[in-house]
C-alpha cells in the first residue's frame, strides 16, 4: 500500500514558553520543536502497514524551514520520501486552510491510505485530518486506536476511542483517512543507519501554485479564524505553594494536609 | 438578530452534562448577539424523551431529527442530516458540545457546508469589531484569543466545564418539532460492528480514598518505585496520565481522564502531570489536589489546592518520609 502520513512540528510544551513581540504566537528563538505526539504514532502505524503490505510511506508537513528537522526524523525511521509545504503563504492557517493545502498535496499522487494524528498539541483543532478527507471524498475516522486490514486491502477494521473507556469497532472502506490516537503502537527509534540514509532521501518543496491553489486559499489568508492574541491564562485562586528547600516544603505540606485539609 | 443553533448530544435518551453546557453557551451567545433565543437540534432514533428534556430550556425551537439511520452514530448520517438543515436555515453559529463524537464529524461538516470551524472554546467576549473567543492552546499553558472573519455559518464547540450547566435558563415554552431529514443519498462511510470495553477496566479507581497519580515527568517505568512507596505510605492507589499508559509504564486500567476513569477521591496527588484538559476532567472533582511539578507555569497548579515546584524525584521520597513520620 502507498500511505501518506501528515506530521506537524510543534513546540515542546515542556520548554519555557515566551509570547512573541506581536503577541500572536511564541518567540521561536531557542524554542525546541518536536514531532506532534499523535503524529509519531500515525507514522509508526503507517510504517507497520507499509511493511506488512510491501508498500511505502510518504510524509507531508506544512510549516516553515525548521519543519525539515521533523521530516528528516521521519525519513530516518523509514519513510521513503517527504513533501514539505514550505511556502510562507501556507503559514498561520486554521484547520480548514491547512486541511485544504494538505489535501491538494496528497492528491498529486495516488495513495491507498492517509494517516494523520488526532490533534496537534499546539493549536488543538482536532479536525485537519477530517477536512483533508472531505476534500478527497474519502471516509475518515477520528481517534483511531486500532487498524486491521481486511481482504485485498479494500477495507479495514477500525477501532475508535470513545469517552470513558469504550471503543467503537467499525469496517471502513479504503481509501480512507485515519486520524491516529496516541498509544495505538510503540513508535520505533531511528537507527544510526537510518539517520545516515535519511540524508539521501528526497524532501520535495511545494508552493500553493504547485498544488493548483491560490495563495489566498491557504494559510492565514485562507482561514476563517484570525488570532487576536495569545497569553498566559490568569491563574484563578491558584494553589497554595510551599517553597524553600525540599524538606521544609514537604513538612509544611504535610502539616496542611493534616490540620487544614484533614486528609491524613 | 443572529441565528444561534445548538446541536444537543444524547445517549439512549439521556443528556450528558456537556449537552446542557452547550445549551447554556448557545443561550449566552444568543443574548449577547442581539437578544434572540437559540434553537436546538436533537439527532437520533426514538429520542422523544431527550427532546422533551431539551424543551425544558428556554429556546425558540427544538427540532428533532428522529430517523433510524441516526440510531447508531455515524458521521455520514449525522453530516447528511445537519448539512441540509444548515444550508436551509443559514444560522450564524451552531454550537456543539466538544466531545469525542462531535470532533469526529463537526470539522467535516464545516468543510462540507463551507462553514468556519472554531473548536473547543472556553469563552467569548463581545469587544470592538465583534466577538472575541478564547481557546486553550499548547496543552492549556496558553490561551489564544481569536476572531472569526469572512461570511457564513461558524461551527463552534465548547469545552467541558466552560459554560456551567446550571446556568441554563429553563422555562421552555415550545414543543419539539420534527426536522425532516432525507438520508437516502447518504453513503455509509463506516459500518458499525460493535462496541467494546477497553482493557476490561480491572481496577476500579473510583472507590479509592487517595490516589497518587504519575505523569510523563516521572521519566520511565524504572522510576516508579518511590511513587509506589508514597502510595503505600498513604494507603493510596497508583494511577497515571495517558502518556504513562501509552508508553507502557503502567497498565491501561490505571488511566485517569476523558478516555480513562473519572475519580473524586479525598486526596489526589499529581506528580509530573502538566494538567491538560483531558486529564483534568477525570480528577478535578477531587476534594484535595496536590501538585508536584518542576514547571511553575504548569496548568495543574490552577486546579490544585496545594503545590510544590520541584523535581519529583526529590520531593516524592521526602514526602513519603514526612507522611510516615506524621502517621507515626
Ligand atoms: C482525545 C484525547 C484524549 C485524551 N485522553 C486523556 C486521558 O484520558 N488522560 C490523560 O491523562 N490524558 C489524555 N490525553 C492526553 C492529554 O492531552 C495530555 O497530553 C496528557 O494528559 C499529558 O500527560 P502528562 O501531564 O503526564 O505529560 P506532559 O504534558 O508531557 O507533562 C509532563 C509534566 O511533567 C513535568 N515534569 C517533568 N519532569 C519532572 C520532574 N523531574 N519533576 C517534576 N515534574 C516534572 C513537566 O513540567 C510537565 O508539566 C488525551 C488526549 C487526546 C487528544
Ligand atoms: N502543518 C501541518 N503539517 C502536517 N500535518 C498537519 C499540520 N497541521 C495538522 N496536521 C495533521 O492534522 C492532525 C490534526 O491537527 P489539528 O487539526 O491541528 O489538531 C495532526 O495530528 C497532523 O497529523
Amino acid at each position: 500500500m502507498r500511505i501518506a502520513v501528515c506530521i506537524k512540528q510543534v513546540p515542546n510544551t515542556e520548554a519555557r514558553l515566551r509570547v512573541s513581540r506581536d503577541g500572536k504566537w511564541l518567540e521561536e528563538e531557542d524554542l525546541p520543536f518536536v514531532i506532534n505526539e499523535s503524529d509519531s504514532y500515525a507514522l509508526e502505524e503507517g510504517l507497520k502497514l507499509a511493511e506488512k503490505t510491501g508498500g511505502e510511506v510518504v510524509v507531508f508537513s506544512l510549516g516553515p524551514e525548521r519543519v525539515k528537522d521533523a521530516l528528516l526524523k521521519a525519513l530516518a525511521v523509514g519513510a521513503a520520501r517527504a513533501v514539505h509545504l514550505a511556502d510562507p503563504a501556507f503559514l498561520g492557517g486554521d484547520a480548514l486552510a491547512t486541511g485544504r493545502a494538505l489535501a491538494a498535496a496528497v492528491q498529486r499522487e495516488s495513495f491507498d491510505l492517509v494517516l494523520t494524528g488526532s490533534q496537534s498539541d499546539d493549536l488543538r483543532f482536532g479536525g485537519t485530518g477530517s477536512i483533508l478527507a472531505g476534500h478527497l471524498g474519502w471516509p475518515h475516522v477520528w481517534l483511531v486506536m486500532g487498524v486491521e486490514l481486511e481482504e485485498g486491502n479494500r477495507s479495514a477494521k477500525v477501532t475508535r476511542e470513545m469517552e470513558s473507556g469504550v471503543n467503537e469497532l467499525s469496517r471502513v472502506p479504503l481509501p480512507a483517512v485515519l486520524e491516529i490516537q496516541a498509544g495505538i503502537n510503540h513508535p520505533r527509534y531511528a537507527s544510526l543507519k537510518g539517520i545516515m540514509a535519511a540524508k539521501k532521501k528526497e524532501i520535495a518543496r511545494v508552493t500553493p501554485a504547485d498544488l493548483g491553489l491560490d495563495a489566498a486559499q491557504v494559510g492565514a489568508a485562507g482561514s476563517r479564524l484570525e488570532v487576536v492574541s495569545v497569553a498566559f491564562p490568569e491563574s484563578g485562586a491558584g494553589a497554595q505553594m510551599f517553597e524553600g528547600d525540599v524538606k521544609t516544603a514537604v513538612a509544611a505540606l504535610v502539616d496542611k494536609l493534616r490540620r487544614e485539609a484533614r486528609v491524613l | 438578530m443572529a441565528r444561534i443553533w445548538v446541536v444537543v448530544q444524547q445517549r439512549e435518551g439521556q443528556l450528558p452534562r456537556i449537552s446542557w453546557e452547550a445549551i447554556a453557551a448557545a443561550q449566552k451567545l444568543a443574548a449577547s448577539a442581539g437578544g434572540g433565543k437559540a434553537e436546538a437540534i436533537v439527532l437520533g432514533a426514538g429520542i422523544g424523551l431527550a427532546a422533551a428534556e431539551v424543551a425544558k430550556a428556554d429556546l425558540a425551537a427544538v427540532h428533532v431529527a428522529d430517523h433510524e439511520a441516526l440510531r447508531a452514530y455515524t458521521p455520514g448520517a449525522y453530516i447528511g442530516a445537519l448539512a441540509a438543515a444548515i444550508r436551509d436555515g443559514k444560522p450564524d453559529f451552531v454550537v456543539f458540545p466538544h466531545t469525542y463524537q462531535s470532533v469526529d464529524y463537526v470539522p467535516r461538516l464545516a468543510q462540507e457546508v463551507g462553514a468556519g470551524l472554531l473548536p473547543e472554546v472556553t469563552g467569548f467576549d463581545s469587544g470592538e469589531g465583534g466577538l472575541v473567543w478564547t481557546r486553550p492552546i499548547l496543552g492549556g499553558k496558553l490561551q489564544s484569543k481569536v476572531r472569526v472573519k469572512g461570511e457564513g455559518t461558524v461551527l463552534v464547540s465548547v469545552q467541558s466545564g466552560a459554560f456551567p450547566a446550571d446556568s441554563v435558563a429553563k422555562g421552555g415554552q415550545v414543543d419539539p418539532q420534527p426536522l425532516a431529514v432525507d438520508l437516502a443519498a447518504v453513503k455509509p462511510d463506516r459500518e458499525i460492528l460493535g462496541y467494546e470495553e477497553v482493557a476490561g477496566e480491572k481496577v476500579d479507581l473510583t472507590k479509592a480514598n487517595s490516589i497518587v497519580a504519575v505523569g510523563r515527568g516521572v521519566g520511565g517505568a524504572d522510576k516508579l518505585g518511590p511513587l509506589e512507596e508514597l502510595a503505600k505510605a498513604l494507603g493510596a492507589e497508583i494511577a497515571a496520565s495517558r502518556p504513562v499508559i501509552d508508553n507502557g509504564w503502567l497498565p491501561r486500567d490505571r488511566q485517569i481522564g476523558s478516555s480513562g476513569q473519572t475519580v473524586a477521591p479525598r486526596l489526589y496527588i499529581a506528580a509530573g502531570i502538566s494538567g491538560a484538559i483531558q486529564h483534568l476532567v477525570g480528577m478535578k472533582g477531587s476534594s484535595v489536589i496536590v501538585a508536584i511539578n518542576k514547571d511553575p507555569g504548569a496548568p495543574i497548579f490552577n486546579v490544585a489546592h496545594y503545590g510544590i515546584v520541584g523535581d519529583l524525584h526529590e520531593v516524592v521520597p521526602a514526602l513519603t518520609a514526612a507522611v510516615r513520620a506524621a502517621k507515626g
